[in-house]
Order: structure tokens, then sequence, then C-alpha cells
């Protein structure tokens, strides 16, 4: 499975090979395929295009679409985009974060729950949103956290 | 090229077109704050302490990467201007874990000074400061994000000058710093420690690892026997820490001021260059005379450049020469030779040495550098010329009253001045030449200069007949340099024999332990031609002037280590590498 990844990915850097500022668009693929950018994928690019392995961190650390981690099973997206966060997203995304303890962009230790931040998913009207794994929560409060949680964790 | 005419402040110069403001404001005699801009390895303008008014421009422009146009009329001290610097200061200044009481860049920080002459409040914004760990891990550096500017300068030594790049600047506004991949310490990265980020970084956020308290300690013991020995490239560079130019020889004055801390003897490494010439000379020629052999043969004197290779290129380790740097060459000769000689056991001597260099507190701790044997290290503290400053300062000696004509102790304190030129880029390689060319002839030469392997240039090479063989040499200083002479000995292109690698650009005089030069006077000067120059100076009127000349020398040979290469000097003199894994 990973040898295939692997190989796929070895074809990603041979066609990048003469493009201009082919890094992010290295790091973009890899995480297409990988899921998320592990230490051994950074290197891999790094050696590839001769550029400092610090520098392609540096670049998964400037951009949050990039991920770090191995997604957990379950993906908890809350919406920061500016009609969310005025309507409280902010505090969702927090008590997410007390109730799982991880910061948004990280994955529990017990490899279940990701949690990120997104920007706004075009539903404003419902705001403030989250999806877990893609299913989408409108209107959510403080309190919602606990019954989606809840469904999850007996699930 | 094209000049421009323009003035600043109302003085007009005359510049080459494409030169920048900053460079024309010091021509016609003004200053310019910098704190991201370092000459000829930092641009990024990103910190904007070097804003100036152009007539006519309402915005105020970085005079670091504005170049000169035809009729300007920059003006870099009107109140506007000072008044941007100054917010500009004061809000580097919230940020920041201000410290100045205890931190060892006090008096020769760019941003206390700078603070200073814009009369900062320092407390003038409050708000929100990071709080980083500072990264303690290795034996040679520490970082302290605390005091980090964000200016970069490291991040250019780290990734362009020395190809390592094991640091850069990550996440982004209020939490950006300057880290290593996946927060990993500087222990847990390939980084060489060569300390060149210390030496450009405008802070306290970056310093070598203190060792002068465990200095303390062995000369506070009263069982040990406590020797010192000084790198080729300390006495250069001393001086600037108790005021003297870039480029003075206090040579005597350093060797008196480590007697008056209570060193028992004084020694010069410059004589275990000697040996390590001998050692490193007789090598060569017998790879030559192998059909066998690897070549080309390369120096290993340099402890972060070994450390480089060992990372970069294991497959191509047969390539370095087996002998020790002169370092442990030295601590291995005191702690058998002169052990004996003495009549104490090698644990009761401590071998303390002052280097420019950070990695030397790396080296001193590598497998196979016990002589004596296992559990006797043949160094035990190595502090660098910053530190030596450090600990003159803190003993109250007064550097200026010092005698400048001390002398090293005898019998075996004295090398010549092929060990000196070490301290400089080519300087192995020259003293080499002058060896085995009277070595492999049996004649004596009658010009021993080998100038092609002199100045700051990154890489330079030659051809030289010996004994009607042509030899191909080449001498590399800077990691960018040797990573490229390396890919060429990979891709099997090298048409050397043998190299000489420096990690530091310019050589030991330009080393990460070395006093530190701010981005002003950097402007103004070359640092390692200039401490250079002390080097070969003192070279070109010196008597002895060959390793192969120097009595003690002769010595060592006649009474222990029998003859270069020999079994006795293999296990004292010579060691062994390791593949060491990136991450
Ligand atoms: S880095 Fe400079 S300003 Fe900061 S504490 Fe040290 S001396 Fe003071
Ligand atoms: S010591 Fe040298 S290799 Fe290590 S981080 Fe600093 S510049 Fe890079
Ligand atoms: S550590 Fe020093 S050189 Fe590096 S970015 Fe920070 S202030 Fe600049
Ligand atoms: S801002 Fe959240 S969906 Fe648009
Ligand atoms: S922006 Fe010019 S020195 Fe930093």
């Amino acid at each position: 499975m990973t040898e295939e990844k692997d190989k796929q990915f070895g074809e990603v850097l041979e066609s990048l090979k003469d493009v201009p500022g082919p890094v992010m668009m290295a790091m973009q693929k890899a995480q297409e395929i990988y899921g998320y950018l592990p230490i051994e994928v950074q290197l891999r690019i790094a050696d590839y295009f001769g550029v400092p392995l610090a520098t392609v961190y540096g670049i998964a650390t400037f951009y949050s679409q990039f991920r770090l981690e191995q997604p957990g099973q379950i993906k908890i997206a809350v919406c920061l985009g500016t009609a969310c966060y005025v309507k409280g997203s902010g505090g969702v995304i927090e008590k997410f974060g007390r109730m799982l303890g991880v910061e948004p962009g990280h994955t529990t230790p017990d490899g279940r729950f990701t949690l990120e931040a997104t920007r706004c998913i075009g539903c404003c009207g419902l705001a403030p949103v989250l999806t877990v794994n893609g299913e989408v929560y409108g209107k959510v409060t403080e309190d919602s956290v606990d019954e989606i949680m809840a469904k999850y964790n007996n699930a | 090229m094209k000049n421009i005419n323009l003035t600043v402040n109302g003085v007009p110069v005359t510049v080459p077109e494409g030169t920048r403001i900053l460079d024309a404001a010091i021509k016609a005699g003004f200053k310019v704050p910098t704190l991201c801009y370092m000459k000829d390895l930092c641009n990024e303008s990103s910190c904007r302490v070097c804003v100036v008014e152009i007539k006519g421009n309402r915005k105020l422009m970085t005079a670091c990467s504005t170049v000169v146009s035809e009729g300007m009329e920059v003006l870099t001290n009107t109140p506007k201007v000072r008044a941007s610097r100054k917010i500009t200061l004061e809000l580097m200044l919230s940020n920041h874990h201000k410290e100045c009481l205890s931190c060892v860049r006090s008096g020769n920080c760019e941003l206390q000074t700078l603070a200073n002459e814009y009369g900062c409040d320092a407390e003038k914004y409050e708000g929100a400061m990071n709080s980083y760990d500072v990264d303690d891990a290795t034996e040679y550096l520490v970082r302290d994000n605390n005091k980090c500017i964000l200016c970069r300068r490291c991040v250019a030594a780290c990734n362009k000058v020395q190809t390592v790049g094991v640091i850069d600047a990550g996440n982004r506004g209020f939490a950006t710093r300057i880290a290593s991949p996946f927060e990993k310490d500087l222990g847990g990265v390939p980084c060489v420690a060569c300390g060149q980020c210390i030496n450009v970084c405008p802070t306290g956020a970056l310093r070598e690892k203190d060792s002068i308290k465990a200095v303390e300690k062995l000369l506070a013991d009263p069982e040990k026997t406590v020797i010192v020995g000084t790198a080729p490239s300390v006495r250069a560079a001393l001086g600037e820490e108790f005021g003297y130019p870039i480029g003075t020889d206090t040579e005597g004055r350093m060797v008196a001021a480590l007697k008056a801390i209570g060193f028992d003897k004084v020694f010069d490494v410059d004589m275990a260059a000697d040996m390590t010439i001998m050692e490193e000379g007789t090598e060569f020629i017998s790879r030559l005379n192998d059909k066998n052999a690897v070549l080309p043969m390369i120096t290993s004197c340099s402890a972060g450049w070994v450390r480089f290779i060992e990372f970069n290129y294991p497959e191509l380790l047969p390539h370095l020469s087996t002998c020790k740097s002169p370092q442990q060459m030295f601590g291995a000769i005191m702690k058998t030779y002169y052990a004996k000689k003495i009549g104490v056991a090698p644990e009761n001597i401590a071998v303390v040495t002052v280097m420019p260099c950070i990695a030397k507190k790396f080296e001193k701790l590598r497998d196979d550098e016990c002589a004596a044997g296992a559990g006797i290290p043949d160094i035990d503290e190595s502090i660098t010329t910053r530190e030596l400053a450090r600990m003159i300062k803190n003993y109250g000696i007064n550097f200026n009253a010092l005698d400048p004509k001390t002398e090293f102790d005898n019998p075996i304190g004295k090398g010549s001045t092929a060990g000196l030129i070490f301290g400089a880029t080519g300087g192995v390689m020259e003293a080499a030449l002058r060896t085995v060319a009277e070595t492999v002839t049996g004649e004596t030469l009658e010009n021993i200069d080998f100038k092609a392997t002199r100045g700051t240039k990154g890489i330079k090479e030659a051809t030289i007949t010996l004994a009607g063989k042509q030899i191909n040499i080449c001498v590399a200083s800077g990691l960018a340099n040797a990573r490229k002479i390396m890919d060429d000995i990979k891709a099997g292109k090298s048409k050397y024999h043998f190299i000489e690698i420096m990690a530091c650009p310019g050589g030991c005089v330009n080393g990460g332990g070395q006093p530190i030069v701010s981005s002003e006077k950097r402007n103004l000067v070359d640092v390692a031609k200039t401490r250079a120059g002390v080097l070969y100076k003192k070279d070109k009127k010196d008597a002895l002037r060959k390793s192969h000349d120097n009595p003690v020398v002769n010595t060592l040979y006649g009474d222990y280590f029998e003859k270069p290469n020999s079994h006795v000097a293999h296990k004292t003199l010579h060691t062994s590498y390791v593949k060491r894994n990136r991450y």
C-alpha cells in the first residue's frame, strides 16, 4: 500500500522536475496521496528539489492546508470564516480542543479524532457551521459540542 | 559601468549603478541601521529599521534593498525617519525577553545598541509575549527564540552559505519562529555545529554552550595539572573583544592572560598542527604511491566539515585523512608523551583548548579520541575565543596592560608558522606542500610561498609538480563549496589528488567561536581576510616556517613517536569516522 503510494509519488516528482516553483505543488500532491505530510515524504521532496528540509517544513507549518499528522478516523472541521466566527465558532472549536485535548490541526493520540479549522465552506446561512466526516452541522453552539461528541463516542 | 549622482542629506555622492541606498549613505558619511540585512548574506527586507525618506516619495523606503537612481535626494535622519525606526524597535522589544543585564550579547547586541541610540521605551507597547523553551540539547549551541527578532540571518547562513539547512522560519503571524523540522531540537537534526549562525545573529538568541564553569572547576582541582592550548586563529581575533581593531595580533597578551588565569602550562596548538602536517603529509605520499589507495585525500582538521561528510556523504568517508585534528592531537600528545615526561598520570592531566570554533566542543566527545586509554579523553574542555574574553574580563585582568612579548611555555610549546597559517583557508594545504615537497624531493625549496592557496575565495585550485608528478590540489571553505567538490567526487568527475576543506568560509579565522562583528562593521571590513593577514604577516618574517624543521616535532618523533605513520603514531594521532543518519 505505502509502496504503491511511494511509486505514485515518484511519478509526481518526475512530472514536476522542470516546473518552476515545484515544492508547493509537490507538497499538495503528496498530501492528496498520503493524506498528510510525514517526515519521510517531506525529506524526499527536499532532497529531490535540493531545498532544505527545514524550508519544506517551514512551508508546511505556514499554510494551514498542510497536515503533519496522519488524519484520525473522525475529522471534525469547524469553520472559522467570518460569518461563522462572528456567530461564535471560535468558542466551539475551543471547546472541542478542550474535550479532545488537542490543538486545531492535530489528531488525538489514539488516532480517532482530528480537529481542524477551515475557511468559509459556503454555508454561511447556517453559521456557525462544522462538518464531521463531511456531514454538515449548522447553527451549532457550545452545547451542541457535547451532543456531537456523545454521538461519535458511542458510535 | 554607469555612475549615478545623488545626494544623501544634501551631501552629493557618485556611486555605480545598482548600488543600494545603504552603501551610498555610508559613502556620504551617514550610518543607516540594519537588523535583517547583512552584507553578502541576508537581504530579506523584513525588519524595516533601515527606512529612509526619498524626496518626492510619500512612503518610506528600505535602504538595504532600494537601489539609487539619478538625481535621487535621500534623507536618512528626518524626524519622520527617526520616529518610524523608533516605533519599529519598540514593537520588536514588546515581544522580546529583555534580559540585557545577564545576556551574553549585552554590549555587543545590535538590537540593544539601536534601542539605546533611538531612545526607545522598552515597555511602550504591552501585549502578548511569546514564550519558547530554550533549546540547549546539544553540547555546543543554544537557541533562545525568546530573543529572536526573526531577521533570518541564521537561516541564510545555515541554508545558503553552508547548505546544511536545519533551520527555517515556520508558522505565521505572531506565532512565526525559527525552528528545525518537526520541532526537533538541534541534537535531532544534521546540524554540523559550525556556529556560523551565531556569528551573524544580531541578538543573544544564538550562543555557544558555556564551558567556562567546567574549566574553572578543573582549575580549582588541586589534583590536576591543567594545560591550555590555543588554536592558530585565536590570537588574530581575541583583541577585538578588548577594543583592538580587526586584524590585530595579540599572541603575547593572550598567553599572558592565560597564565594570569592560572593554567599550569600554556602551549601553542600550532605545534600539534605541525604534527598534523607530518602525519597527513606522510599519509598523502603513501596514498599517492599506492595504486589501490583512495584519492583524492581530504583533510580532516575541521570538526564541522567532518560532521558534514558523515551526515551527507558517508560513502565517501574513505577519502578523509585518518589524522586527528590538531586539537585532538594536542590532547593526545599531552596525555601520552608529555604525561610520561613530567611523570604525571594522564588521569591527573586536564587539557583545555581555546578554539575559534564551537564544533570542537562536539569533537572532543567523539569516539576514538582517547589516546591514553578508555575514559581518558584527549581533551577535557574546549572554550571559544569569545569565552576566553569573558573569562579575562571576569577575572579582572587588564588585557591592555599585559606584556605583549609573553611567550608560550617550553619545552614543547612552540609551533612553526606552517602550523600558524592553519587558521586561514588554504593554510593547511600550503603547510602540507612545504613539507611534502621537501620530503619527496629531498631538497630544500627555494620558494615556500604557495600563493595559489591563499585568499578568501571559496574554491581555489592549482597544479604543482612533485618529483616529476603533476599533483592537482584544491582548497575549499564554506560547506556550500565543499558540497560542490563532494558532488564531483561522487559523480567520478574530480580531477584532484589532495583537497583541503574547512567548514567556515575563509577558514578558522572566521570560525563560529570568534568575536562577533556587527553588520555595520561588516559593511566596511572583510573580516576573514583581515584576520588572516595577521597569520600571513607573521609567517612572512618568521625563521621557522616549515613543520618538519620544528625542533619540537623532531623531539616528539625522536623520543616517542618514532616516525610519521608509525604504529604508535597511528594509535595516538589517528582516528576513525562513522556514518550518521540525517533524520
Ligand atoms: S538579545 Fe540584546 S536586547 Fe535582548 S536581552 Fe540580549 S542584549 Fe538585551
Ligand atoms: S551551527 Fe551551522 S549547521 Fe548548525 S544550525 Fe548553525 S549554521 Fe546550521
Ligand atoms: S536567531 Fe538570531 S539570526 Fe536567527 S532569525 Fe533570530 S535574531 Fe535573526
Ligand atoms: S463563514 Fe462559515 S460557512 Fe461561510
Ligand atoms: S529591512 Fe533593511 S535592514 Fe531590515
